[in-house]
Protein backbone atom coordinates (compact mmCIF):
# COMPACT_ATOMS: atom_id res chain seq x y z
CA UNK A 1 0.00 0.00 0.00
CA UNK A 2 0.94 3.54 -0.11
CA UNK A 3 4.89 3.66 -1.42
CA UNK A 4 5.17 0.40 -0.14
CA UNK A 5 7.09 -1.80 -3.21
CA UNK A 6 4.74 -4.43 -4.09
CA UNK A 7 6.23 -7.95 -2.71
CA UNK A 8 6.96 -9.90 -5.65
CA UNK A 9 7.78 -13.95 -5.78
CA UNK A 10 10.92 -13.45 -7.86
CA UNK A 11 11.99 -10.82 -5.72
CA UNK A 12 11.60 -12.28 -2.08
CA UNK A 13 12.01 -15.91 -1.76
CA UNK A 14 10.80 -15.79 1.55
CA UNK A 15 7.17 -14.73 -0.09
CA UNK A 16 7.24 -17.72 -1.97
CA UNK A 17 8.21 -20.08 1.10
CA UNK A 18 5.35 -17.93 3.07
CA UNK A 19 2.92 -18.75 0.34
CA UNK A 20 3.53 -22.44 0.19
CA UNK A 21 2.99 -23.02 3.59
CA UNK A 22 -0.46 -20.85 3.47
CA UNK A 23 -1.24 -23.44 0.70
CA UNK A 24 -0.40 -26.14 3.06
CA UNK A 25 -2.05 -24.76 5.71
CA UNK A 26 -5.21 -23.82 3.82
CA UNK A 27 -5.49 -27.51 2.69
CA UNK A 28 -5.13 -29.05 5.89
CA UNK A 29 -7.95 -26.88 6.83
CA UNK A 30 -10.02 -27.92 3.81
CA UNK A 31 -9.22 -31.60 5.47
CA UNK A 32 -10.18 -30.68 9.17
CA UNK A 33 -13.39 -29.13 7.55
CA UNK A 34 -14.48 -31.61 5.92
CA UNK A 35 -14.90 -33.89 9.76
CA UNK A 36 -17.20 -31.15 10.94
CA UNK A 37 -20.33 -31.84 10.38
CA UNK A 38 -22.78 -28.93 9.24
CA UNK A 39 -25.75 -28.42 10.85
CA UNK A 40 -27.51 -27.33 7.27
CA UNK A 41 -26.50 -29.37 4.62
CA UNK A 42 -24.33 -27.68 1.92
CA UNK A 43 -23.12 -25.19 4.28
CA UNK A 44 -19.81 -25.10 5.49
CA UNK A 45 -17.77 -22.78 7.44
CA UNK A 46 -14.96 -22.37 4.91
CA UNK A 47 -11.95 -22.77 7.34
CA UNK A 48 -9.27 -22.22 4.96
CA UNK A 49 -10.62 -18.91 4.07
CA UNK A 50 -9.32 -17.71 7.18
CA UNK A 51 -5.54 -18.31 5.53
CA UNK A 52 -7.20 -16.32 2.14
CA UNK A 53 -7.94 -13.57 3.88
CA UNK A 54 -4.72 -13.17 5.74
CA UNK A 55 -2.49 -13.57 2.75
CA UNK A 56 -4.97 -11.26 1.12
CA UNK A 57 -4.19 -8.49 3.25
CA UNK A 58 -0.15 -9.48 3.60
CA UNK A 59 0.75 -10.07 0.05
CA UNK A 60 -1.89 -8.85 -1.83
CA UNK A 61 -4.90 -10.36 -4.38
CA UNK A 62 -2.31 -12.25 -6.82
CA UNK A 63 -0.82 -14.15 -3.86
CA UNK A 64 -3.80 -14.72 -2.66
CA UNK A 65 -5.51 -15.99 -5.85
CA UNK A 66 -2.50 -18.23 -6.07
CA UNK A 67 -2.50 -19.86 -2.99
CA UNK A 68 -6.73 -20.19 -3.72
CA UNK A 69 -6.37 -21.66 -6.93
CA UNK A 70 -3.74 -24.33 -5.71
CA UNK A 71 -5.64 -24.93 -2.48
CA UNK A 72 -8.84 -25.71 -4.84
CA UNK A 73 -7.64 -27.90 -7.16
CA UNK A 74 -5.13 -29.96 -5.13
CA UNK A 75 -7.85 -30.50 -2.20
CA UNK A 76 -10.02 -31.07 -5.51
CA UNK A 77 -7.66 -33.75 -6.94
CA UNK A 78 -7.15 -35.65 -3.15
CA UNK A 79 -10.65 -35.43 -1.40
CA UNK A 80 -12.92 -34.43 -4.01
CA UNK A 81 -14.34 -34.90 -7.41
CA UNK A 82 -14.22 -33.31 -10.79
CA UNK A 83 -17.73 -31.21 -9.46
CA UNK A 84 -16.54 -30.30 -6.13
CA UNK A 85 -13.62 -28.43 -8.45
CA UNK A 86 -16.03 -26.64 -10.19
CA UNK A 87 -18.69 -25.47 -6.81
CA UNK A 88 -14.66 -24.91 -5.33
CA UNK A 89 -13.44 -22.89 -8.27
CA UNK A 90 -16.66 -20.52 -8.98
CA UNK A 91 -16.69 -19.92 -4.95
CA UNK A 92 -13.23 -19.13 -4.49
CA UNK A 93 -12.90 -16.71 -7.82
CA UNK A 94 -16.16 -14.71 -6.70
CA UNK A 95 -15.22 -14.15 -3.10
CA UNK A 96 -11.63 -13.25 -3.82
CA UNK A 97 -12.67 -10.72 -6.61
CA UNK A 98 -15.08 -9.57 -4.03
CA UNK A 99 -12.90 -9.16 -1.35
CA UNK A 100 -10.05 -7.92 -3.33
CA UNK A 101 -12.69 -5.06 -4.62
CA UNK A 102 -13.98 -4.11 -0.90
CA UNK A 103 -10.72 -4.57 0.30
CA UNK A 104 -9.53 -1.56 -1.96
CA UNK A 105 -11.83 0.79 -1.08
CA UNK A 106 -10.86 0.48 2.60
CA UNK A 107 -14.71 0.92 3.63
CA UNK A 108 -15.16 -2.42 5.56
CA UNK A 109 -12.47 -3.75 8.48
CA UNK A 110 -11.22 -7.60 8.06
CA UNK A 111 -14.39 -8.72 9.42
CA UNK A 112 -16.76 -6.74 6.71
CA UNK A 113 -14.65 -8.22 3.90
CA UNK A 114 -14.67 -11.56 5.03
CA UNK A 115 -18.65 -11.72 5.60
CA UNK A 116 -18.92 -10.38 1.98
CA UNK A 117 -16.71 -12.98 0.68
CA UNK A 118 -18.19 -15.45 2.38
CA UNK A 119 -21.53 -14.50 1.05
CA UNK A 120 -20.36 -13.91 -2.57
CA UNK A 121 -18.79 -17.77 -1.98
CA UNK A 122 -22.28 -19.30 -1.15
CA UNK A 123 -23.79 -17.40 -4.07
CA UNK A 124 -21.38 -18.33 -6.73
CA UNK A 125 -22.07 -22.01 -5.51
CA UNK A 126 -25.72 -21.43 -6.07
CA UNK A 127 -25.45 -20.49 -9.86
CA UNK A 128 -22.89 -22.79 -10.72
CA UNK A 129 -25.27 -25.62 -9.52
CA UNK A 130 -28.24 -23.77 -10.91
CA UNK A 131 -26.63 -23.83 -13.94
CA UNK A 132 -25.22 -27.78 -14.01
CA UNK A 133 -28.74 -28.85 -12.66
CA UNK A 134 -31.05 -26.80 -14.85
CA UNK A 135 -33.12 -25.97 -12.55
CA UNK A 136 -34.07 -22.92 -10.64
CA UNK A 137 -35.55 -24.76 -7.30
CA UNK A 138 -32.29 -24.53 -6.10
CA UNK A 139 -31.84 -20.57 -5.63
CA UNK A 140 -34.66 -21.33 -2.91
CA UNK A 141 -31.46 -22.10 -0.54
CA UNK A 142 -29.94 -18.52 -0.92
CA UNK A 143 -31.76 -16.92 2.06
CA UNK A 144 -30.62 -19.89 4.22
CA UNK A 145 -26.81 -19.72 2.42
CA UNK A 146 -26.50 -15.43 3.11
CA UNK A 147 -27.28 -16.18 6.70
CA UNK A 148 -25.30 -18.86 6.66
CA UNK A 149 -22.23 -17.09 4.53
CA UNK A 150 -22.47 -13.79 6.76
CA UNK A 151 -22.02 -15.76 9.84
CA UNK A 152 -19.12 -17.57 8.63
CA UNK A 153 -17.52 -14.58 7.51
CA UNK A 154 -17.68 -12.87 10.36
CA UNK A 155 -15.87 -15.76 12.43
CA UNK A 156 -13.64 -16.21 9.67
CA UNK A 157 -12.65 -12.29 9.90
CA UNK A 158 -12.09 -12.27 13.56
CA UNK A 159 -9.51 -15.15 12.84
CA UNK A 160 -8.07 -13.79 10.12
CA UNK A 161 -8.14 -10.68 12.17
CA UNK A 162 -6.39 -12.35 14.88
CA UNK A 163 -3.94 -13.93 12.67
CA UNK A 164 -3.19 -10.45 11.01
CA UNK A 165 -2.29 -8.60 14.20
CA UNK A 166 -0.27 -12.11 16.09
CA UNK A 167 2.02 -12.66 13.20
CA UNK A 168 4.88 -10.32 13.10
CA UNK A 169 4.93 -8.79 9.11
CA UNK A 170 8.56 -9.68 8.95
CA UNK A 171 7.48 -13.46 8.28
CA UNK A 172 5.74 -12.62 5.42
CA UNK A 173 8.18 -10.29 4.01
CA UNK A 174 10.18 -7.72 4.54
CA UNK A 175 7.90 -5.04 3.34
CA UNK A 176 10.22 -1.61 2.73
CA UNK B 1 -10.82 -5.75 16.33
CA UNK B 2 -10.77 -2.22 15.24
CA UNK B 3 -13.97 -1.12 16.49
CA UNK B 4 -13.90 2.44 15.07
CA UNK B 5 -15.92 3.51 12.05
CA UNK B 6 -15.13 0.79 9.75
CA UNK B 7 -16.47 -1.82 12.47
CA UNK B 8 -19.23 0.07 12.84
CA UNK B 9 -20.01 -0.07 9.00
CA UNK B 10 -18.89 -3.67 9.23
CA UNK B 11 -21.89 -3.81 11.78
CA UNK B 12 -24.60 -2.44 9.29
CA UNK B 13 -23.01 -5.11 6.54
CA UNK B 14 -23.84 -8.00 8.77
CA UNK B 15 -26.91 -6.75 10.24
CA UNK B 16 -27.94 -5.96 6.40
CA UNK B 17 -27.42 -8.92 4.95
CA UNK B 18 -29.25 -10.96 8.05
CA UNK B 19 -32.18 -9.03 7.56
CA UNK B 20 -32.01 -9.78 3.40
CA UNK B 21 -31.49 -13.21 4.19
CA UNK B 22 -34.01 -13.18 7.00
CA UNK B 23 -36.80 -11.59 4.87
CA UNK B 24 -36.49 -13.85 1.74
CA UNK B 25 -36.38 -16.69 4.25
CA UNK B 26 -39.51 -15.57 5.67
CA UNK B 27 -41.06 -14.46 2.75
CA UNK B 28 -40.65 -18.29 0.87
CA UNK B 29 -42.13 -20.11 4.34
CA UNK B 30 -44.99 -17.65 4.25
CA UNK B 31 -45.95 -18.79 0.73
CA UNK B 32 -45.36 -22.34 0.92
CA UNK B 33 -48.87 -24.70 0.24
CA UNK B 34 -49.00 -27.68 1.50
CA UNK B 35 -48.05 -29.98 -1.69
CA UNK B 36 -48.98 -32.27 -3.37
CA UNK B 37 -47.22 -34.16 -5.72
CA UNK B 38 -42.95 -34.91 -5.26
CA UNK B 39 -41.68 -34.58 -8.79
CA UNK B 40 -38.38 -36.00 -9.58
CA UNK B 41 -35.29 -34.27 -12.07
CA UNK B 42 -32.23 -35.84 -13.14
CA UNK B 43 -29.74 -33.54 -15.09
CA UNK B 44 -32.82 -31.07 -15.59
CA UNK B 45 -35.22 -33.49 -17.06
CA UNK B 46 -37.87 -34.90 -15.03
CA UNK B 47 -37.55 -38.71 -14.30
CA UNK B 48 -40.94 -39.03 -12.68
CA UNK B 49 -44.25 -37.58 -10.77
CA UNK B 50 -45.60 -39.10 -7.97
CA UNK B 51 -48.19 -38.79 -5.30
CA UNK B 52 -47.01 -37.21 -1.84
CA UNK B 53 -50.00 -39.00 -0.28
CA UNK B 54 -49.53 -42.62 -1.84
CA UNK B 55 -46.51 -44.20 0.63
CA UNK B 56 -43.39 -45.79 -1.79
CA UNK B 57 -40.05 -46.12 -2.64
CA UNK B 58 -38.46 -45.38 -5.68
CA UNK B 59 -34.86 -46.20 -6.77
CA UNK B 60 -34.02 -43.17 -8.78
CA UNK B 61 -30.91 -44.21 -11.72
CA UNK B 62 -28.44 -41.57 -12.93
CA UNK B 63 -26.73 -43.43 -15.32
CA UNK B 64 -23.03 -45.10 -15.03
CA UNK B 65 -23.46 -46.82 -10.87
CA UNK B 66 -24.87 -43.29 -9.52
CA UNK B 67 -28.48 -44.14 -7.22
CA UNK B 68 -30.92 -42.52 -5.16
CA UNK B 69 -33.77 -43.76 -3.12
CA UNK B 70 -35.95 -41.76 -2.64
CA UNK B 71 -38.99 -42.82 0.29
CA UNK B 72 -42.69 -40.97 0.04
CA UNK B 73 -44.31 -41.89 4.05
CA UNK B 74 -46.69 -40.31 5.90
CA UNK B 75 -46.99 -37.25 3.72
CA UNK B 76 -43.19 -36.74 3.92
CA UNK B 77 -40.72 -37.14 0.64
CA UNK B 78 -37.28 -38.00 2.19
CA UNK B 79 -33.93 -39.52 0.17
CA UNK B 80 -32.46 -42.44 2.36
CA UNK B 81 -30.09 -43.97 0.16
CA UNK B 82 -27.50 -42.62 -2.10
CA UNK B 83 -24.60 -43.61 -4.45
CA UNK B 84 -22.41 -40.22 -3.73
CA UNK B 85 -20.04 -39.98 -0.94
CA UNK B 86 -21.07 -37.19 0.85
CA UNK B 87 -24.76 -38.28 1.42
CA UNK B 88 -25.73 -34.50 1.85
CA UNK B 89 -28.82 -35.75 0.30
CA UNK B 90 -30.14 -38.06 2.66
CA UNK B 91 -28.84 -35.74 5.52
CA UNK B 92 -31.54 -33.34 4.39
CA UNK B 93 -34.56 -33.03 6.01
CA UNK B 94 -38.02 -34.75 4.91
CA UNK B 95 -39.78 -32.56 2.80
CA UNK B 96 -43.60 -31.83 2.42
CA UNK B 97 -44.68 -28.22 1.07
CA UNK B 98 -44.18 -27.20 -2.20
CA UNK B 99 -41.58 -25.73 -3.38
CA UNK B 100 -39.08 -27.61 -1.00
CA UNK B 101 -36.18 -29.64 -2.40
CA UNK B 102 -33.87 -32.40 -1.64
CA UNK B 103 -30.89 -32.12 -3.77
CA UNK B 104 -28.05 -34.58 -4.87
CA UNK B 105 -25.44 -32.61 -6.73
CA UNK B 106 -23.16 -35.66 -7.52
CA UNK B 107 -26.02 -37.25 -9.42
CA UNK B 108 -27.72 -34.30 -10.53
CA UNK B 109 -30.78 -34.95 -9.02
CA UNK B 110 -33.69 -32.89 -7.88
CA UNK B 111 -36.47 -33.94 -5.51
CA UNK B 112 -39.16 -31.08 -5.21
CA UNK B 113 -42.43 -31.37 -3.92
CA UNK B 114 -45.28 -29.15 -5.90
CA UNK B 115 -48.85 -28.40 -5.36
CA UNK B 116 -51.81 -29.13 -7.49
CA UNK B 117 -52.30 -26.01 -9.45
CA UNK B 118 -48.65 -26.84 -10.77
Amino acid sequence: MGKNKKISVKQNPQTLAMLGLCTAAAMILSYVESFIPSVIPGLKIGLPNVVIVFVLYRAGWPSAAAVSLVRVVLTAILFGSVMSLAYGLAGAVLSLIVMTLLRRLHFFSVVGVSVAGGVAHNAAQILVAAAVMQTTQIVYYLPVLIIGGTIAGILIGIAGGVLLSRFPETISAKRR
Amino acid sequence: MSTGRKGRRDLWLILGLLLIGGAALGLTLLFRSPGDWVVVEVDGEIFGRYPLDENTSIRIETGADGYNVLKIADGYASVTEASCPDKLCVRQHKISRSDETIVCLPNRVVVSVVSERE
